[in-house]
């Protein structure tokens, strides 16, 4: 057990940012939503009985394609949505799965639950981390992965168990680590 | 790639939930669905029983829920502000499954989707619901896009939609995906985080039956338990209640499952009160030179049990008197060379992870139990500590904190303690032994 596991969510990049201040008042948000960015958040709009339900799904739509979720994303979306940039940044920060600041082209999701923990987890976590030269939370230099932890994947038959982007992998033997990244480049 | 399971049977007399999954454990279509006599119970309901008749069948058949907490599915039915007087509502389906070692509603979602969705249809008819909402954890993209996928075919095939399979009833199903964050499994945090808010709990009363999404009555129930109410509804109650054959007062039947250092970790339906030997032998036991030293009957917020409880019944009582909790019946378990001091702190730690941080105990007491944990773990335990972690479970244990995250975080810690004092005792500084082990490479054994 080398690697410190983060005992709370601050570690995360998600919260990463949290700190920060939206773009304030007067700045000028040279941020635009796309066409399509907009007609899917109406869209996902018209599904509940108000706006806002929307925020979460707003969020997923815009990280989808970009990476992450900016400040001027932030902020754009509140807009659509007519409620305070305030509220929508408040959700961004809560949920570990929208990224408040820049991630790898491959998020790499590590279970770091109990069926894995005790079919390997820290094996695995720790050949990634030699393998990638990071830790959780953290992105590689060349922008290619960012690896985090992830609550039980429902995998707990195959564990050790991450995710690469939408693919779900295990077990996974630490041995195999290298042979499983070269797929993404 | 789909989970094990250790034995399958095509008798829907026994086997409600799984006797229609395919030999290739691929997707069950529309086609194949009803040529199993799937929707039958739907078309049957709308024709021949009222919202009352079914609510009726639903506690005859003492089906308790299968999130975790064991609450009569048929007594929150009866409970949901329904009639003139009041909007209608929604059914919201809970598949935020975070569980630690829960595995079961993935299978159901992957696989055989439209029997969730004809039970979510039927708690919309008993419940007077306008719509239903399945709130699926975002990382379940497979499960996404089967669902998606059924809720096309349904309403292409007008069972979902205005005239529910040509009746008066109209009803529709969303499919919302979170992102996202243990907390939002609990059903009032869930309700919020739906409403596109922080997933902090809420505090009841009132209960999401009489006020849930959007002030609405909103019956919050688990794919698992949603998946059950089709086999109930054609069946009738008693029916239902007696697939558990005098082996448990709790109905029906459930998936349960192993993970941990087995020889076959997987999942089967097996009715109510099977026992967790039973269980742990259709798992092929533990792998090959290791036996097994504690378990956890349903997950990581359920109590550690001894070898000697194999024996018990898994049902929600018994497996409650024996100090733990039946929690979603899907066993992890440890094995003799696994050390139960830094099990419990990968625990905690998921907890203190996980808490919201509304309230103060939570949201303080799980990282200090985090702290003490590690230190205990590294040999560098303070004489009082384990005293301590003991009184810190118990502040945060029930009716102490906003939700029952929290007296979730406490069960395994004061178990693991109540079980297995000795770990704990060899990590205190100047201690005579340090016994604990570390857990071992996987594929070794
Ligand atoms: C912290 C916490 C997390 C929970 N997570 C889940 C979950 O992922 N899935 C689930 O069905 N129930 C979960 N529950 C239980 C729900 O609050 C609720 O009891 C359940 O959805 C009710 O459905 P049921 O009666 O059909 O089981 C959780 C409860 C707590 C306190
Ligand atoms: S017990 Fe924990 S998770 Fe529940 S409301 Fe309090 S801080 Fe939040
Ligand atoms: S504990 Fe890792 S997938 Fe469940």
């Amino acid at each position: 057990m080398t690697m410190d596991t983060p005992a709370t969510g601050n570690t995360r990049v998600s919260k990463a940012s949290q700190g920060n201040l939206i773009a304030s008042a007067g700045h000028v948000n040279d941020f635009e939503l796309t066409d399509e960015e907009r007609h899917e958040i109406e869209h996902e709009m018209g599904h509940y009985e108000n706006p806002r339900a929307a925020s979460i799904g707003a969020l997923k739509i815009v990280q989808k394609q970009r990476g992450w979720v900016s400040d001027g994303a932030v902020i754009a979306i509140s807009d659509v949505l007519g409620i305070p940039s305030s509220d929508v940044e408040g959700v961004a920060t809560f949920y570990s799965l929208i990224f408040r600041q820049p991630v790898g082209r491959h998020v790499i999701l590590v279970c770091d639950s109990s069926s894995c923990f005790l079919t390997g987890h820290d094996e695995l976590r720790d050949a990634l981390s030699n393998e990638l030269g990071i830790g959780l939370g953290q992105t590689t230099g060349d922008d290619r992965f960012t690896m985090l932890p992830v609550c039980c994947l429902g995998a707990c038959d195959r564990g050790p168990a991450l995710m690469i982007n939408e693919d779900l992998h295990g077990p996974v033997d630490p041995g195999d680590v290298s042979a499983l990244l070269e797929r993404y480049t | 790639m789909t989970s094990h399971l250790f034995s399958t049977s095509t008798n829907g007399e026994t086997h409600p939930l799984t006797y229609r999954l395919r030999e290739d454990r691929g997707y069950v279509d529309l086609a194949e669905f009803q040529q199993k006599d799937g929707y039958e119970a739907l078309r049957t309901t709308l024709r021949d029983l009222s919202p009352d008749d079914l609510i009726e069948n639903m506690k005859t058949a003492n089906l308790r829920g299968r999130g975790g907490g064991g609450f009569s599915a048929g007594t929150k039915w009866s409970l949901t502000a329904r009639g003139e007087d009041h909007p209608r509502g929604y059914i919201v389906c809970n598949a935020d499954e975070m569980e630690p070692g829960t595995f079961k509603d993935r299978m159901l979602m992957e696989e055989i989707p439209h029997l969730l969705i004809e039970g979510m249809i039927l708690a919309g008819y008993a419940n007077n619901a306008r719509m239903g909402y399945i709130f699926l954890r975002g990382e379940y993209v497979l499960a996404a896009e089967r669902i998606e996928r059924a809720l096309a075919e349904a309403r292409e095939a007008g069972i979902l939609g205005p005239k529910v399979c040509d009746s008066d009833f109209d009803f529709d199903i969303f499919l919302h995906t979170g992102a996202g964050r243990y907390i939002c499994g609990e059903e009032t945090a869930l309700i919020n985080s739906l409403e596109g808010r922080r997933a902090n709990p809420r505090s009841k009363p009132p209960f999401p039956g009489q006020s849930g999404a959007w002030g609405k009555p909103t019956v919050v129930n688990n794919v698992e338990t949603l998946c059950n109410v089709p086999a109930i509804a054609l069946h009738g109650g008693e029916w239902y209640q007696n697939l558990s054959g005098g082996r448990s007062e709790d109905g029906g039947t459930k998936i349960f499952g192993v993970s941990g250092r087995v020889k076959r970790p997987g999942l089967v339906e097996l009715p109510m009160g099977v026992s967790g030997a039973e269980l742990l032998d259709m798992a092929g036991g533990m792998r090959d030179g290791l036996e097994l030293k504690t378990w956890l009957p349903g997950g990581g917020s359920t109590g550690f049990l001894l070898p000697e409880h194999l024996e018990l019944p898994l049902e929600f009582d018994a497996i409650g008197k024996a100090g733990s909790r039946l929690g979603t019946g899907l066993m992890t378990v440890v094995a003799h060379n696994q050390s139960v001091v830094s099990l419990t702190r990968n625990l905690e730690e998921f907890f203190a992870r996980e808490s919201c941080g509304w309230c103060t105990p939570c949201r303080d007491g799980l990282p200090w139990s985090v702290k003490l944990l590690r230190a205990i773990e590294r040999g560098e335990g303070e004489e009082g500590d384990i005293d301590m972690l003991v009184a810190l479970a118990h502040d945060i244990g029930p009716g102490k904190t906003f939700c029952a995250h929290a007296p979730g975080a406490a069960m395994p810690l004061e178990t693991a303690i109540e079980h297995f004092r000795h770990e704990f005792e060899a990590g205190i500084r100047h201690a005579q032994h340090k016994a604990h082990a570390e857990p071992i490479p996987v594929g070794s054994v």
